[in-house]
């Protein structure tokens, strides 16, 4: 059969302003629980909601970005249903008159792009955080169940994409482009694993072109869930389809353990939201000066910077990828360019072993102990030939858990290369000589004969000979051989 | 003279002249309130004990010669929908019967500010739904002029507390008529402001495109007076208007010479009881006296405000009386439930009272999928056409009127088993609120012993407006508005 897979996604972003969207809180992530409340974002009788300007400019910022249009005049609505972890049982969020619409986003899946449009931007609040006891861990059947407030009311942005998606790994790819776009904005943490980046999907699986059952997925917590989730449904459905079967409009829950979809509710049961427009606030008009001042504000996006990587600085697509998708790294990395060495290789350590080291550590690129002047230090001493690439590794690594920079790490331990031809050459006959089986071996065409023979001039230099000379040397010393 | 047959700013002006102590004032009240309220029951909550410290540190201040606040020491009852810090507010339910809050109101903030000192929280209809205060879970108020009558609703309790001299000025809130419907039963004074011109921060809202706070006194001075005092903008109410308020009680000087004045064909002939209506013309006669020119004025989308009102409101009420739910504070129900869905339904069943949960049910019903478009989406169209009625009207008269209530004070009990009746007791005033106008009720005589009101409607912020015409109704007629009891 002839399957086509539609994904659209709907996600929420958590905006990084200091206080909460509609009372002075903090927003900061953490804390004892309920610390961070008070009248207004507990829902206590009387209060009222004060829209955020921050937080509407950071909303702003992401329609533009996602070049959507900004809305003139945009309303709150109240969405209304019952849940705990609303202190007024309403989320003020928007409906029909959203703050920005109709934009879009790139995706580069390598061989080929999309565009994926942004059907909407809005803003809205965070709900609070429910803790439920009981075996089920759901409120159904909980014998129990705590309430955090702390989250309630921090502001959220919702992006919602046109169906434009096809496959699990172009939503994946989707998600991380967003990431970027948030990040290089400034406006939001993006962390999945606390929730301050949250994806649902809708994906139907349709058949000789005729368009598939929508079934929403919920509780994809991180960007290997979100394509795993979408796979195991798109096999899901594919199978339903297969024996004839017919799949049902559901909303079905990731779970990420058992590695499946289960089902939540169908649409029968669906919440009736009965939404209508917030008295307690006054409609959102940007001027449109500031829309253009914060137009004319917006940063490099990483599509853009990772064109100019590979422009400016000569890097290969991949290694480009690596350094722009963490704006953190990327930072760091033109910042040791500016200090002078070879663009090239200053990438192949950034994003290689240094990412590496971070990556090991969790400790973001800004806080590396290893700074820009270090490895612009240790570019130079293999540049220059001081040290090798191999031996570069370790004084890397050790930089990076001491702290000390790279020449010092070196100096002190007597680290330098060999690049004396006459010793290296000396080492190149001996080696020829203990090793005649490899030679004639290498003679005969035997080519890898050649790595095992470098092998040997390494150990006896305990690697400190500069492998380009050595290489140079062993060939030249074999061909006088024939 | 009885220290509390006096009014407030008599009251201020003899507390910060030291010629009268805030105690004396305040234990005056107290005595008056020990004598009258066991038949009144105008208060749910009373602040005797605060009321007295608050008196006697102003006292004190007042004796170091220190500011204690522009009317320092004058009693003041406050509804029980406006939230008090650490003390009680129930909004009439039982859903909030032990509530304590932590914050004070805005209004509640700038009367306390003023030194004013809270007697106690008057008595309303729960949740300010209702036109006879019969809808409050503590019991019924009595009208101090016939205490087998209504005082009318939801500000009930702090009509009756004004007119039955229990607090020389009171705080009451209007969503459809609640201030000036029971003024206009009890004989006082009651003005609904502009929407946006007092802050709504702090009141527990009903209806929050409609709901406004505001003074209830016994003559329009007090009025104009306390209108002032809590008048202005609020940053903690995006809906406040950013402006400052005009000078109301300098502004009363009785001349009204030459203002054109439109009566509201609509809502003052057909459904008016006759007495009110020939009492009401009385009071145009009043006014003519004084050279206001009045004519007739038809405004055609009236016919529709109650039922527009009747899906705006408890739209707006089925979403706000949402976070009741015995979750974080409030009453919970005492039932051992299955699951929160049951502990839900138990708690508000039994937290409610009957027209809560009519209109709670009313506006969840006018709200959802299918039904939005015919209701909720047709009635903010009528109010647009009532907006613009009154907008025609405003090119060619200052003031509108129209009498304030149909009828006068109705038996208790009379009206309450047929909501549709009762919803009749607020045509005159709810077009008001649904194009968030100002208007004042005042007194323009009695039929058959029962104060009738007098209702004057004005543009948008113009209650300084209004507020002399009624200043000049009041000073021309003269009336003797104290009740036998």
């Amino acid at each position: 059969m002839d399957f086509e897979t539609i994904i659209g996604l709907e996600i929420h972003a958590e905006l990084s302003t200091k206080s909460k969207m509609f009372c002075g809180c903090s927003t900061v992530f953490g804390g004892e629980p309920n610390t961070k409340t008070c009248p207004v974002c507990l829902g206590h009788p009387g209060t009222l909601p004060v829209a955020n300007r921050k937080a509407i400019e950071y909303a702003i910022l992401l329609g533009l970005a996602l070049n959507c249009e900004i809305a003139e005049r945009s309303i709150f609505h109240r969405k209304n249903y019952f849940y705990p972890d609303m202190p007024k049982n309403y989320q003020i969020s928007q409906y029909d008159i959203p703050l920005s619409r109709n934009g879009f986003l790139e995706i580069d899946m390598g061989e080929y792009k999309r565009r994926v449009g942004i059907i909407r931007v809005h803003l809205e609040e965070d709900t609070g955080k429910s803790i439920h006891v009981g075996e089920s861990g759901r409120i159904h059947g909980a014998e129990r169940s705590l309430e955090d407030f702390n989250r309630a009311g921090i502001p959220l942005v919702e992006i919602v994409t046109e169906p434009d998606l096809r496959s699990p790994e172009e939503a994946r790819n989707f998600m991380m482009e967003l990431r970027a776009v948030l990040e290089y904005l400034g406006i939001s943490d993006c962390k999945m694993e606390e929730g301050s980046l949250r994806c649902d999907a809708n994906i139907s699986v349709g058949v000789g072109g005729s368009r598939g059952t929508k079934v929403e997925i919920k509780n994809m917590n991180s960007f290997r869930a979100l394509q795993r989730a979408l796979s195991f449904e798109e096999k899901r459905q594919r199978d339903v389809l297969l024996k004839g079967g017919i799949v049902t409009q559901e909303t079905r829950h990731w779970d990420e353990a058992a590695g499946i979809t289960h089902a939540l509710r169908t649409k029968e049961e669906a919440f009736d939201y009965r939404y209508f427009p917030e008295p307690d606030l006054v409609p959102i008009e940007p001027d449109p000066p500031w829309v253009e001042e914060l137009r004319r504000s917006l940063p490099e996006m990483p599509a853009e910077r990772l064109r100019r990587f590979i422009s400016e600085y000569g890097l290969p697509k991949d290694i480009a990828k690596v350094l722009v998708y963490d704006k953190k790294l990327g930072n760091f990395y033109e910042e040791t360019v500016r200090k002078g060495e070879n663009p090239i290789e200053i990438a192949k350590w950034v994003a290689g072993d240094l990412a590496g080291l971070l990556n090991e550590a969790s400790i973001d690129a800004d806080l590396s102990p290893v700074r820009p002047g270090g490895v612009s230090e240790l570019v130079h001493l293999v540049e220059s030939g001081v040290i090798s690439g191999r031996m570069a590794k370790d004084v890397l690594k050790e930089a990076f858990e001491s702290g000390e920079s790279p020449r010092q790490i070196v100096s002190r331990k007597g680290l330098s290369q060999i690049a004396d031809s006459n010793e290296i050459l000396a080492i190149v006959k001996q080696v020829i000589k203990e090793n005649p089986q490899a030679v004639s071996d290498y003679l005969d065409g035997k080519e890898q004969a050649l790595k095992y023979l470098m092998g040997q001039v390494m150990k006896l230099t305990r690697g400190k000979a500069n492998p380009k000379m050595a290489s140079e040397m062993l060939v030249e010393a074999l061909k006088m051989r024939e | 003279m009885e220290l509390t047959e006096k009014d407030a700013l008599t009251l201020s002006k003899l507390i910060s002249k030291r010629e009268v102590s805030s105690k004396e004032v305040v234990d005056a009240y107290l005595n008056r309130i020990e004598k009258v309220e066991p038949v009144i029951h105008a208060f749910i909550n009373l602040s005797a004990e605060l009321a007295r410290k608050q008196a006697l540190e102003i006292d004190e201040k007042l004796s170091r010669g220190e500011e204690a606040g522009r009317y320092a020491g004058v009693p003041i009852a406050i509804k029980d929908v406006l939230s008090t810090k650490s003390f009680h507010t129930t909004c009439a339910s039982r859903m909030l019967e032990n509530f304590i809050p932590i914050y004070d109101a805005t209004a509640v903030r700038k009367v306390f500010n003023a030194g004013c000192v809270m007697i106690g929280k008057a008595n309303m209809d729960e949740f300010a739904m209702g036109s006879s205060t019969e809808n409050s879970y503590f019991g019924v108020t009595r009208n101090p002029w016939d205490t087998n009558r209504v005082p009318g609703g939801s500000s009930g309790g702090s009509a009756a507390a004004v007119a039955a001299r229990e607090a020389p000025w009171a705080l009451g809130s209007d969503t459809g008529g609640s201030i000036r419907q029971p003024a206009a039963l009890c004989g006082i004074v009651g003005l609904k402001p502009t929407y946006g011109l007092v802050s709504r921060y702090g009141l527990v809202a009903f209806a929050s495109s409609l709901d406004q706070v505001g003074p209830m006194t016994l003559n329009v001075k007090d009025c104009a007076a306390l209108l002032g005092l809590i008048a202005g903008h609020d940053p903690l109410d995006s809906t406040s208007i950013p402006r400052t308020p005009d000078e109301y009680l300098s502004g009363l000087t009785g001349d009204v010479r030459g203002l054109k004045a439109g009566v509201v064909k609509e809502i003052s002939g057909e459904g008016i009881d006759p007495d009110v209506l020939s009492c009401f013309y009385k009071g145009i006669g009043a006014l003519e006296e004084c050279g206001v020119h009045v004519e007739e004025v038809t405004l055609p989308s009236f016919e529709y405000a109650l039922s527009a009102y009747y899906i705006i409101a408890p739209a707006e009420a089925s979403s706000n009386l949402a976070r009741f739910d015995g979750i974080r504070y409030g009453f919970r129900t005492e039932c051992d439930c299955a699951d929160i869905w049951e502990m839900y339904d138990r708690t508000r069943s039994e937290g409610f009272g009957g027209e809560v949960k009519r209109r709670i049910m009313l506006g969840t019903y006018a709200l959802s999928a299918g039904y939005y478009e015919a209701y909720y989406a047709q009635a903010q169209k009528i109010r647009t056409l009532i907006i613009r009625d009154y907008n025609r009207a405003w090119d060619k008269f200052d003031v509108l009127l129209s009498p304030t209530s149909p009828t006068t004070a109705f038996k208790i009990g009379e009206k309450i088993d047929d909501p549709l009746t009762m919803y009749l007791s607020d045509i005159c005033t709810i077009p008001v609120n649904l194009a968030g106008i100002p208007a004042i009720s005042v007194p323009c005589g009695f039929s058959k012993g029962l104060p009738v009101g007098f209702q004057i409607m004005g543009p948008p912020l113009e209650e300084a407006r209004i507020l002399n015409v009624a200043y000049a109704l009041e000073q021309s007629l003269n009336l003797d508005m104290r009740p036998p009891v």
